[in-house]
């Protein structure tokens, strides 16, 4: 039998619930919020935005990062965009589209009460991010200018040149500065969480690895918040930064705390094509370019000419030809699934033939090369660094890669996991995509949770814990789990095998990638089911790491990173086998229609797959929350 | 297509913590592609340690994509390599040939102590940051983000100034390890918008004065500027600096108004 999960959704009507959310919410008064201790595990957009307003408001934070810096953290690389409901472009924009874009983006698996609150709030985080200085682009009126993003019809991105997310992180950082000047904030940098301890069945606080000196050390709190980013490197070549991992949501999952649907996993459309064996990682090209360029593959398979010498009737500009009235803007999902059919076809484009062209000679020639270079300049450029081609003169070579994850830790409205007392926010939790998600929209639920949602609902769960002591460091829970993360990490140091931590690494997310990537099949996760807990028994008995665990060992932190991995793959093919229809990102080759789009089924899966630690991911035990629509009509997604 | 380099020869620092006095040691890499960026010339050469039951060489990296500030190498003394505008780790094999011999060190500033190999701390930026890198705007009470035009030109110096990663390859490349470009960069960014403006001058006091407490002296070498992968312009120095000396005039409230 199946737990059905508490959501705790507000009753009324959909645009009162956040705000009679927030007339009910308990309060803690401000001069006792300084007996309470929050711990703040990861320092990006929503880390460090919950951070600096929970120390605002007063409380004690304690927040900790394995970066040497909060300012590093991935959500720095956002290039394109975030979007918001301003409706400042008078285009029809307003906070119903914006939600209801978001839960027909992710292909209607998201809780309507949670993308409703970020649309919401989703003005709210522009003012707040301009008063702190972000220099979002204006027009030359002094205004802010917007660009469209896919699945949108209006245009609703601010952006701030190609370097959004380093803009918003420097702002949200600049807060957490303040706070830690000002004494509200303890920082913890280079230091990693390797477990999570509950004490009682509440969060009581965490165990975390000084990256530096290997000491392993517990601090408590009253609450927990994980901000600890996405697990989008299980599958080793990603967009993501080299170091995100999937630990801390790992290690509470193991605690007790749901996972929710890890098969949500969203392929972007355009990153530079792999070129070598040696490759560590995959460069994202914002989606922003799909505004004015243009995708296409050659009809010919032997098509030897080099792109400029191709004829419009030679060229096939697929997805305007299937998809007229969102065309190159189809949403990710879509347009990634329609790449990988051209290059299984044999229309790939570049030496490996494993691209397709996305192409800016009609934008060059519409709006003139100084436009073009205006408003893509640093992505040309860094796009010429790596593939070593000029874009100005020559269409960019794109394919997919993984990029996002939408699923991760279960949270209930309060963005609380089914540990109470242990939050989870920004890309660490599953809440407000659904199956796929729309462009622009991670800047903005990381700052929402950050900035405008954690700050009412920790609150609540605090309130009638007041003069309650935070449990010791001492205590029994806290001991064990230092000695479990102790003897783990020797642990690695003794195996004395043969394989760096970066080859199992590679041969894992190999396994996923072509089992449980862009198209899923029974027999293939059934196939990725029987090599997982193989190689994982190699891993265990052949892994070499070299020097020690009393100084810095980069090879030892991803041994650590690796052994998450293999078991969140696990749980990844066993969510996406048991999911037996296709949703947004989610694509089983068995559920399709007669034009290949995705085929859901709603009368057997509109709901949330949380699945429960049993001790092995491969015998975790899968729990439901049904979703409800009560405000819109599930419909077949189309963007024709 | 690509095409591979052969012998590449590397002089690596290593340094088995902060108070290891360190040494250079060669490696040689046989075979690289050319497409392969620099950072993943190093991730080859360390699994090639790792299977020879070696320590792999520790270095900062994270988003290679020139974005995060994190990578950190003087590559022949040059801080980020011999590419210009390019942080090391989008730096690709291709700037080389066959048979180079390549010499590889961490940033070396006072203010920058080494914690092992090639990765150094660069906490002290973090604190130039807390003491004044801000604009105080509490969460909620923000009014709405276009009740204040900003004239594109200013929003856009803004954003050149804004676009620092903060990877210090400016004092790096200072022969006094200041850093002013980066401090400048940010007080520029701020004080150049009109949010900036309530606390303009005390940011500058603030965070030039916190700045001197770790990093060396300005003497206009303008070494930073050559190094700085975001090109940074050594104007902001000028900026700052100017509004550090209003800063200093006794008569404050006066000067808020000018
Ligand atoms: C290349 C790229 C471009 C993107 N562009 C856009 C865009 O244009 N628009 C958009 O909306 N979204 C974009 N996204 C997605 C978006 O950037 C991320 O989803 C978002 O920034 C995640 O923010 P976060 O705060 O949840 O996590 P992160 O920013 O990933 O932060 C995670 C934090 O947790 C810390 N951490 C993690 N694990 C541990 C641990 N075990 N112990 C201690 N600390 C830990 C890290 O140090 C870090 O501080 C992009 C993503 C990529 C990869
Ligand atoms: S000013 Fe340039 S060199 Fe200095 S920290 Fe910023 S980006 Fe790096
Ligand atoms: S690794 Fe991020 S800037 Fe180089």
């Amino acid at each position: 039998m199946s737990t059905q999960l508490n959501s705790k959704i507000p009753a009324g009507p959909l645009g009162d619930k956040w705000s009679s959310y927030k007339e009910d919410v308990k309060l803690v008064n401000p001069n006792n919020k300084r007996k309470f201790k929050v711990i703040v595990v990861g320092t990006g957009l929503a880390g460090a935005s919950a951070a600096a307003t929970l120390a605002e408001l007063g409380y004690q934070v304690d927040a900790f990062t394995f970066h040497d810096s909060p300012r590093r953290a991935h959500s720095i690389a956002a290039q394109g965009g975030i979007n918001a409901a301003k409706n400042y472009q008078g285009d029809g924009d307003s906070v119903h589209r914006l939600f209801h874009d978001t839960i027909k983006g992710g292909d209607f698996r998201a809780r309507e009460a949670n993308v409703h609150r970020l649309a919401e709030v989703s003005v709210n985080i522009i003012d707040q991010m301009v008063a702190q200085g972000v220099p979002f682009a204006r027009e030359y009126g002094g205004l802010l200018d917007n660009r469209s993003f896919g699945g949108a019809q209006v245009s609703r991105t601010f952006y701030a040149r190609g370097q959004t997310g380093q803009q918003l992180l420097l702002g949200a950082y600049q807060q957490l500065a303040r706070q830690v000047g000002l004494g509200g904030v303890r920082l913890f940098n280079r230091s990693e969480l390797v477990d999570v301890v509950t004490v009682e069945g509440r969060a009581a606080g965490i165990v975390v690895r000084d990256l530096i000196t290997g000491e392993v050390t517990s601090h408590a709190a009253h609450a927990v918040v994980l901000a600890t980013g996405g697990y989008g490197n299980a599958f080793f070549l990603s967009t993501n930064a080299m170091s995100c991992n999937v630990t801390a949501a790992w290690r509470a999952h193991r605690k007790g705390a749901y996972f929710a649907n890890p098969c949500y996993t969203q392929i972007h459309p355009t990153c530079i094509p792999q070129s070598d064996e040696f490759q560590s990682k995959l460069t994202l090209m914002s989606e922003s370019l799909r505004n004015d360029g243009r995708v296409w593959v050659p009809k010919n398979q032997d098509e030897k000419r080099s792109a400029a010498d191709i004829p419009e009737e030679d060229r096939d500009y697929y997805l305007e030809r299937l998809y007229p009235s969102y065309g190159n803007l189809a949403p990710r999902d879509i347009s990634s699934r329609a790449a990988k059919r051209a290059v299984d076809k044999g229309l790939g484009v570049g030496p490996l033939k494993n691209g397709v062209y996305l192409d800016f000679a009609d934008a060059i020639a519409r709006l003139g090369k100084d436009v073009v270079k205006e408003r893509y300049g640093n992505l040309f450029d860094m796009y010429e660094r790596i593939a070593g081609e000029n874009p100005y003169d020559m269409p960019m070579r794109m394919y997919p890669a993984s990029h996002y994850t939408m699923g991760g830790l279960w949270v209930d409205y309060e963005l609380m996991t089914s540990i109470p007392g242990l939050y989870a926010a920004g890309e660490a939790n599953f809440s407000d995509h659904g199956a796929n998600r729309l462009g622009a929209s991670a800047l903005m639920q990381g700052l929402a949770d950050g900035y405008f949602v954690l700050p009412y609902t920790i609150g609540n769960y605090l309130a009638p814990m007041l003069n309650k002591a935070i449990p010791s460091v001492d205590h029994p829970e806290f001991k064990a789990a230092e000695l479990a993360a102790r003897e783990r990490f020797t642990g690695y140091l003794n195996i004395g095998g043969t394989r760096s931590p970066d080859w199992f690494h590679r041969e894992v997310g190999k396994i996923i990638w072509d089992y449980c990537g862009m198209e899923r099949t029974e027999q293939g996760l059934e196939k990725a089911l029987s090599e997982l807990p193989a190689l994982y028994d190699e891993f265990k008995k052949d892994l070499r790491v070299t020097g020690n665990g009393e100084s810095l060992n980069q090879t030892l932190e991803k041994a650590g990173r690796v052994d998450d991995f293999f078991q969140l793959g696990m749980l990844m093919c066993r969510d996406a086998l048991e999911r037996q229809e296709s949703c947004g990102g989610h694509f089983r080759a068995e559920y399709q229609t007669e034009e290949g789009e995705a085929l859901r089924d709603d009368d057997k899966f509109c709901h949330v797959a949380a699945w429960e630690w049993s001790g092995d991911p491969m015998t975790a035990k899968r729990n439901i929350e049904e979703l409800e629509f009560e405000n819109v009509h599930l419909a077949t997604r189309s963007y024709k | 297509m690509s095409n591979h380099l052969k012998d590449i020869i590397l002089k690596i620092w290593r340094q088995n913590g902060p108070k290891d006095t360190g040494h250079f040691e060669t490696y040689k890499v046989d075979e690289i592609s050319d497409e392969a960026s620099f950072l993943e010339m190093l991730d080859y050469l360390n699994e090639q340690l790792i299977t020879d039951g070696k320590e792999a060489i520790v270095f900062d990296h994270d988003c290679r994509e020139g974005i995060c500030g994190t990578c950190s190498l003087m590559i022949n003394g040059q801080a980020h390599g011999p590419e210009r505008s390019t942080a090391t780790c989008q730096l690709h094999m291709r700037k080389f040939s066959s048979g180079a011999e390549i010499v590889i060190e961490p940033w070396r500033a006072a203010a920058f102590p080494i914690i092992k190999d090639l990765m150094v701390d660069r906490s002290a930026f973090d604190r130039i940051i807390e003491s004044g890198g801000f604009i105080t705007s509490v969460t909620g009470g923000a009014p709405d983000a276009n009740l204040i035009p900003i004239p594109k030109p200013v929003a856009d110096s803004a954003m050149d100034s804004a676009e620092c990663i903060g990877c210090g390859a400016c004092v790096a490349a200072c022969p006094n390890g200041a850093a002013n470009l980066f401090t400048s960069a940010k007080i520029a960014h701020l004080n150049l918008l009109p949010q900036g403006q309530a606390e303009r001058y005390k940011r500058a006091e603030s965070m030039i004065e916190k700045m001197d407490e770790y990093f060396g002296s300005c003497t206009n070498h303008g070494e930073c500027e050559a190094a700085c992968p975001k090109e940074i312009s050594i104007d902001v120095i000028a900026l700052a600096n100017a509004d550090y000396r209003k800063a200093k005039l006794k008569n404050r409230k006066f000067i808020s108004r000018i």
